[in-house]
């Protein structure tokens, strides 16, 4: 049966002519709605976030002393390479496309989002690509042990036979996130509700959009890429082989013109989020939103023309360094202004600190933080010495890490009492921000010093020198790993709606549309759309 | 901003073809990954292709229930102005997809031609890479001759490849009056330009398998004979693929024609097969020049 709603008289509908969800695992397997969707994305996100998690800490506990004690090299390898998939494509990613399902048809005033079945297809691919490469781990000679960035040879000539399934499932976790980033932008495009301008739409939509468009530009490249690995592997083409002509820096070459972009896939909704958050807490409008929309736009367009400098150190002419260094500096300018346009937002602001605030100014501190030790991996010369040691693996854990995942925990206390209608745990939610806070800082800040003094990454044994700054990373992994439970206690808690219940405008310093809507939001929101002013 | 039909929003039904499509791709990413690696390490497919096959087999059934759905829905006019619109720039945003995905494999080309194969050869600042690896070695290109001393002959433009060039633009051609006869609602022009450019992509294709038995049986060209039969036959494989899936489209809409759907205003799926072959034949333009020409 379609369901066609027509006109109504409330621009906030309480109860309509069409009917709300299918009882049992059919709504959740048929389901053309956003929410439904945006739920099983931010419930698969957060379970990949458990495993990839559970995975760190194998890495963590082999790397608790020098020597080899718990797991063979081998292993460690694939616990590194499957992590950082699992941590990027699983979690991170997924929890983001959620969080657009969720949030972006609400606050633009729309429906659903533009093709709602086309939505659900690029959800449940998901589940079944991270099952294959799952899976992959336990097939004979072991799943993907090259890094996440599976650079050739190590995926080529040094790798399994699981290396085509790895090169498989990374196709069609592909095809899901190319189907979902074209649904949101054609959801905003298309969809925005009458006088919902350009210049009028809230930042995090206005993120999203800048982020679908490089999804949609750099995840066929990576297609590419695993399609040279599969051919170079398995057919015997040399791509990434200079016996044939080609070249193995070809490979990261490729790789990065994807991966780059990616980074910042994962961290532009993670902008939006804060920019968000802070103007709700500060009570004040967000400072300089034209200029937070072009900062967005800028750093998205410069992500295209610093992919090497991932490869300063694999030989390219000097006129090449210079450039991706200037290039790469060039991107702190807009991330400038974005910091400083979320300090100028609290400056003089009534704040207060509710949850997603504490999360919002961690974010803003250690992404800054996370920022800097970027900048410092731009200047060629220095980055010969920091390359491949933990000093990168720092840097790029405070801005996924204190970043992204501290953003989506943030958007997570800001806009739960809106899904399930009670506020959640204050209590807990406090105790995870504590916990967490002070673990990951244990975990990443003394990567910094161990990596200076040149402790080299993806390796399970090391130097005695390192012994003790790593078994204090190790005990701050574990805590930092423990602390998420609490989350995982306090989401199921609300999810059973235990807690008072809220208002529609759950924050009082919020403003959009998606605070005009009860709480929880009704299963279908804005079936006529909205009027804004 | 797009003028919204304001009065009415259009939410599609639930559907079970999604989740269909789903485990149709989890059967096809098992199935090839599965027989790509028996392959290699045995020469022979193991039970991976039956799995494949499978997976192909639900695809096509999921594309066949989903669209027969779409269209049923369409034809009963509950679709609105506003979804026409979503459905065209997903199309067209989908082809940015797929040029992004070509790009690819131009940049593996471009970066052989113009880097690595110079840099063996001893350009730049390599000479020392010239002398240590493979002092014989003399860039080249069209590569002939790889470092390790693969030999193969290059593929000229004459002939096949200008000819196919030929035929595609001829088709898009052909094509474009077709959508000018859905336009004008003059259906045997539609219905008899667009069978003949069913007919000239069909031609194509026959001649690009015979350019392959050409290559590999006459001039030694193989997909394993360095890094410029690497570039050719990925670049010109993956232009076939997308070649035979846009003339199955095209199929498919000479069966809705003949059944006499598509009105002088509601065409998206005609559209976008339109769309979809002005894109291969772009393509292969790039191709011609870079591959064959320069």
């Amino acid at each position: 049966m379609t369901t066609v709603t027509t006109a109504n008289e409330s621009a906030t509908p309480q109860e309509h002519e069409h009917h709300g969800p299918e009882k049992g695992i059919k709504r959740w397997l048929y389901t053309t709605n956003h929410k439904d969707i945006g739920s099983l994305y931010l419930w698969f996100a957060f379970i990949m976030f458990l495993t990839g998690g559970a995975m760190a800490m194998v890495i963590r506990a082999e790397l608790f002393q020098p020597g080899l004690q718990i797991v063979e090299p081998h292993f460690f390898n694939q616990m590194t390479t499957v992590h950082g998939l699992i941590m990027v494509f699983g979690a991170v990613m997924p929890a983001f496309t959620g969080l657009a399902n969720w949030m972006i048809p609400m606050m633009i005033g729309a429906p659903d989002m533009a093709l709602p079945r086309m939505n659900n297809l690029s959800f449940w691919i998901l589940p079944f690509a991270f099952a294959i490469l799952l899976a992959s781990l336990f097939v004979e000679g072991g799943g993907p042990a090259f890094g996440w960035t599976f650079y050739a040879p190590l995926s080529t000539t040094y790798s399994g036979d699981s290396t085509a399934l790895f090169v498989f499932s990374v196709h069609i976790m592909g095809i899901s996130s190319i189907m979902g980033a074209i649904n949101v932008i054609v959801t905003i495009w298309n969809m925005r509700a009458p006088g919902m301008t350009w210049m009028k739409m809230p930042l995090f939509v206005w993120t999203w959009f800048i982020t679908a468009f490089l999804l949609i530009a750099v995840m066929p490249v990576l297609a590419g890429a695993v399609t040279m690995v599969l051919t170079d592997k398995f057919f015997g083409t040399s791509f990434f082989d200079a016996a044939g002509g080609g070249d193995p820096v070809m490979f990261q070459h490729i790789f990065w013109f994807f991966g780059h972009p990616e980074v910042y896939i994962m961290i532009l909704p993670a902008f939006g989020i804060i920019s968000t958050i802070v103007p709700t807490f500060s009570r004040k409008k967000l400072f300089g939103y034209a200029s937070m929309v072009y900062a967005t736009a800028s750093i998205a367009l410069l992500s295209f023309v610093v992919w090497a400098h991932h490869m300063f150190t694999t030989g390219m002419p000097v006129y090449a360094e210079l450039f991706f260094m200037y290039c790469t500096m060039l991107i702190s300018v807009p991330t400038g202004v974005k910091v400083f346009n979320w300090v100028a937002t609290m400056w003089k602001g009534a704040i207060s600190y509710e949850v997603p605030m504490m999360f919002s100014v961690a974010f803003i501190i250690l992404f800054t933080f996370g920022g800097f030790s970027g900048l410092m991996l731009a200047i060629t010369p220095v980055d010969f010495q920091y390359h491949d040691t933990y000093f990168v693996v720092a840097h790029f854990h405070y801005v996924l890490v204190t970043g992204a995942i501290f953003s989506l925990i943030a958007a997570t206390y800001y806009w739960l009492p809106k899904w399930t209608g009670v506020m959640y745990d204050i209590g807990l939610a406090k105790a995870h921000f504590w916990c967490s806070l002070i673990s990951v800082n244990v975990l990443f800040f003394p990567m910094h010093f161990v990596g200076l003094a040149g402790m080299p990454r993806r390796i399970p044994d090391y130097s005695v020198q390192f012994a003790d700054w790593n078994q204090i990373i190790s005990l701050g992994g574990f805590a930092f790993g423990l602390s998420q439970f609490i989350f995982l206690a306090l989401l199921i808690k609300a999810c059973r709606k235990q807690g008072e219940p809220v208002d529609a405008k759950v924050w009082d310093g919020a403003e959009g549309l998606e605070w005009e809507v009860e709480s929880p939001a009704p299963y279908h929101t804005f079936t006529k759309p909205p009027k804004i002013d | 901003m797009a003028e919204h039909d304001s009065s009415q929003y259009y939410v599609p039904a639930q559907s079970p073809w999604p989740i269909v499509g789903a485990v149709a791709l989890f059967m096809i990413a098992v199935g090839a990954g599965n027989l790509v690696a028996h392959l290699s390490r045995t020469g022979e497919p193991g039970w991976g292709r039956y799995v494949l096959i499978a997976g192909i087999v639900t695809i096509l059934a999921m594309m066949f229930g989903w669209f027969r759905d779409q269209i049923k829905e369409s034809r009963a006019g509950l679709h609105n102005e506003q979804l026409g619109v979503s459905y065209r720039q997903g199309m067209s945003w989908f082809i940015f997809s797929e040029v992004m995905f070509f790009a690819a494999f131009f940049g593996a080309l471009f970066y052989a031609r113009m880097i690595s194969v110079p840099w063996l050869g001893g350009a730049g600042n390599n000479e020392m890479t010239n002398v240590v690896l493979w002092p014989q070695f003399e860039a080249i290109w069209p590569l002939v001759t790889t470092p390790d001393g693969t030999q193969t002959q290059a593929m000229g433009y004459m002939g096949l490849p200008l000819i196919n060039t030929i035929i595609l633009l001829l088709s898009s051609i052909t094509i474009h009056f077709a959508h000018v006869g859905l336009e004008q609602n003059k259906r045997k022009q539609l219905f008899w330009m667009l069978f003949v450019t069913v007919l000239l992509g069909c031609v194509f294709l026959f001649l690009q398998v015979e350019e392959y038995i050409h290559a590999y049986q006459d001039l030694g060209l193989k997909l394993d004979s360095g890094v410029y039969g690497n570039t050719f036959y990925l670049l010109t494989g993956f232009h076939g693929m997308h070649v035979t899936l846009g003339t199955l489209f095209l199929i498919v809409m000479l069966f809705r024609i003949r059944a006499g759907h598509f009105t002088v205003d509601n065409h998206f799926a005609f559209q976008s097969s339109v769309w979809y072959w002005h894109f291969v034949d772009v393509v292969w333009l790039c191709l011609f020049v870079f591959v064959y020409v320069l």
